[in-house]
């Protein structure tokens, strides 16, 4: 793995945003709006309901995390979909970088994003809305790692898609974040969801993190098993996402869709 | 001579359709080789399978005496491409895109780099300018510095000279004349222009439905067809039968 060429490509997406102010606008607005929405919805609930009686920021709380979720993943995406649109891919596929080399720095790089646009949303709750996400605790750096990986698991599978498949799977890209969003129980405790649904809720990470920040801030405990799930989770599908993307590699080599890209 | 790229035997298959079907040529260190053909005649797959974007179905490709399967990154490191379909990212001014690139080539002293091709390829005042922003020619430019940034040993030009102004597209195959004799490289070019295959080409493959139906030089070709130019040539051979294999 070499590390200037790692950086390299990183370089090439720090110009772009660095150029452009409306990618940077476009950064930051969206988790702004969504977050501000959110609070307000949160507070509507806290002082109406019972179930957030003591936990004014939970909705809020989770609508961070799930859009920092979706911020990672709608990030590593779309840094590859730049080189499809700039009609670039070709050039990046025949430059000497190891796909370990293009995957590492399209993650470091999606991180880097999402914070750009998580961070002024967050520091804005707490003058807003009196809320501050550092109420987990250490743990917040668990759940954030957790959501993180399964935001580049997810990157990485869609990204597998668009090499199999090519721009077409474009729509895919989009919406995938807007399939499991139900199953994650983001807002809503798991026993909401059907029997069948919650089965299936069970095989995602993200019901075991979004229950995790909910019991910590409403419950003040910490169930380490969640966290513990939440991570065995996302090994597995963070492996089988780089397994496929390996895959899908040497199946664009073999039907040609490294040279068409784009077309 | 040494031969930097040795291409033995290979087709490669889309599912039934044979897109090339066994093909064997070389380039000589200090050689531009000719590819010619009609559209669909398998120059851009044989072109994939040398930048290693497409596995060949079966055969062998060796550049500078390593094999390319199982050294890919190795090769690489020590060729580069330019084409008109292919384009640098728009809104990054030349200077990063060069920049990138060199970083993606490990090159050492890269500003060096810059300033050395930006100064061979008249692309000293356009440095700062968006790249998107450019003309046709300079793009084109652009993209010869991007494709020369790690002095490959091996050049591969798809129509490297398609839609420039006269001026400019004889000023590139001038460029490439000059930097071919004193760096020793391979190049092989891909194009639809006969007159600049004519000038810049030693030797020619002619490809037609996967296969080469002739090769040789162009004087050689233009005398056994019995043609007053290589244009002539090309439609004769382009409406035949395929004459070889």
């Amino acid at each position: 793995m070499s590390l200037t060429r790692m950086y390299g490509l990183f370089l090439r997406h720090f110009y772009l945003i660095t150029r452009s102010f409306p990618r940077v606008l476009d950064l930051v607005y969206w988790p702004t709006i969504q977050i501000t929405l959110w609070g307000f919805i949160s507070n509507f609930f806290a002082t109406h309901t019972t179930y957030y009686n003591n936990a004014v920021g939970v909705i809020l709380t989770c609508a961070i995390l799930y859009d920092f979720l979706f911020r990672t993943s709608i990030g590593f995406n779309m840094l590859f979909l730049e080189e499809i649109w700039s009609r670039n891919f070709t050039n990046l596929f025949i430059a000497p970088m190891k796909i370990g080399e293009i995957l590492t720095s399209l993650v470091v790089t999606a991180l880097i994003r999402a914070l750009i646009g998580l961070i002024p949303a967050v520091l804005l709750t707490s003058p807003l809305f009196g809320i501050s996400i550092l109420d987990l605790g250490i743990f917040l750096f668990f759940l954030f790692l957790s959501l993180y990986l399964f935001g580049i698991t997810l990157g990485i599978l869609v990204s597998a898609g668009l090499l199999r498949y090519g721009p077409s799977f474009e729509n895919i890209a989009w919406s995938t974040m807007f399939l499991l969003a139900p199953f994650g129980c983001i807002y809503y405790p798991i026993e909401i969801l059907p029997e069948v649904f919650q089965k299936i809720a069970y095989l995602l990470p993200l019901v075991y993190i979004f229950e995790e920040a909910r019991n910590i801030l409403i419950n003040q405990t910490v169930d380490i098993q969640n966290i513990y799930y939440a991570f065995l989770w996302n090994g597995v599908y963070f492996v089988l996402s780089i397994v496929l993307f390996y895959y899908s590699f040497n199946v664009a080599k073999n039907k040609g869709t490294l040279i068409n890209m784009g077309e | 001579m040494k031969n930097l790229v040795e291409v033995k035997n290979i087709k490669k298959n889309y599912g039934k359709n044979e897109a090339v079907k066994g093909i064997s040529f070389s380039i000589e260190e200090n050689e531009i080789l000719g590819l010619l053909g009609p559209n669909g005649s398998g120059k851009t797959t044989t072109i994939g399978m040398l930048l290693g974007l497409l596995k060949p179905t079966s055969g062998e490709i060796f550049i500078n005496g390593q094999k390319l399967e199982g050294n890919r990154i190795e090769i690489l490191e020590q060729i580069n491409f330019i084409s008109p379909y292919i384009e640098l990212p728009k809104k990054l001014t030349v200077k990063q895109n060069l920049t990138v690139y060199g970083k993606l080539y490990k090159i050492k002293n890269i500003n060096e780099r810059i300033e050395f091709l930006s100064e061979k390829l008249r692309l000293e005042g356009l440095l700062n300018n968006i790249t998107g922003e450019l003309s046709s020619g300079q793009k084109n430019r652009v993209s010869l510095a991007k494709a020369l940034i790690n002095e490959p040993k091996v050049l591969l030009l798809d129509e490297p000279t398609a839609s420039l102004d006269p001026e400019v597209g004889d000023f590139v195959r001038s460029f490439l004349e000059d930097y071919k004799k004193e760096k020793k490289i391979s190049i092989l070019l891909a194009s639809h222009n006969m007159n600049e295959v004519t000038r810049l080409c030693k030797s020619i493959l002619m490809m037609k439905e996967g296969i080469i139906i002739d090769k040789g030089n162009p004087e050689e070709l233009i005398n056994k067809h019995g043609r007053k130019n290589l244009e002539e040539v090309f439609l004769k051979l382009s409406r035949s039968k395929n004459e070889l294999n």
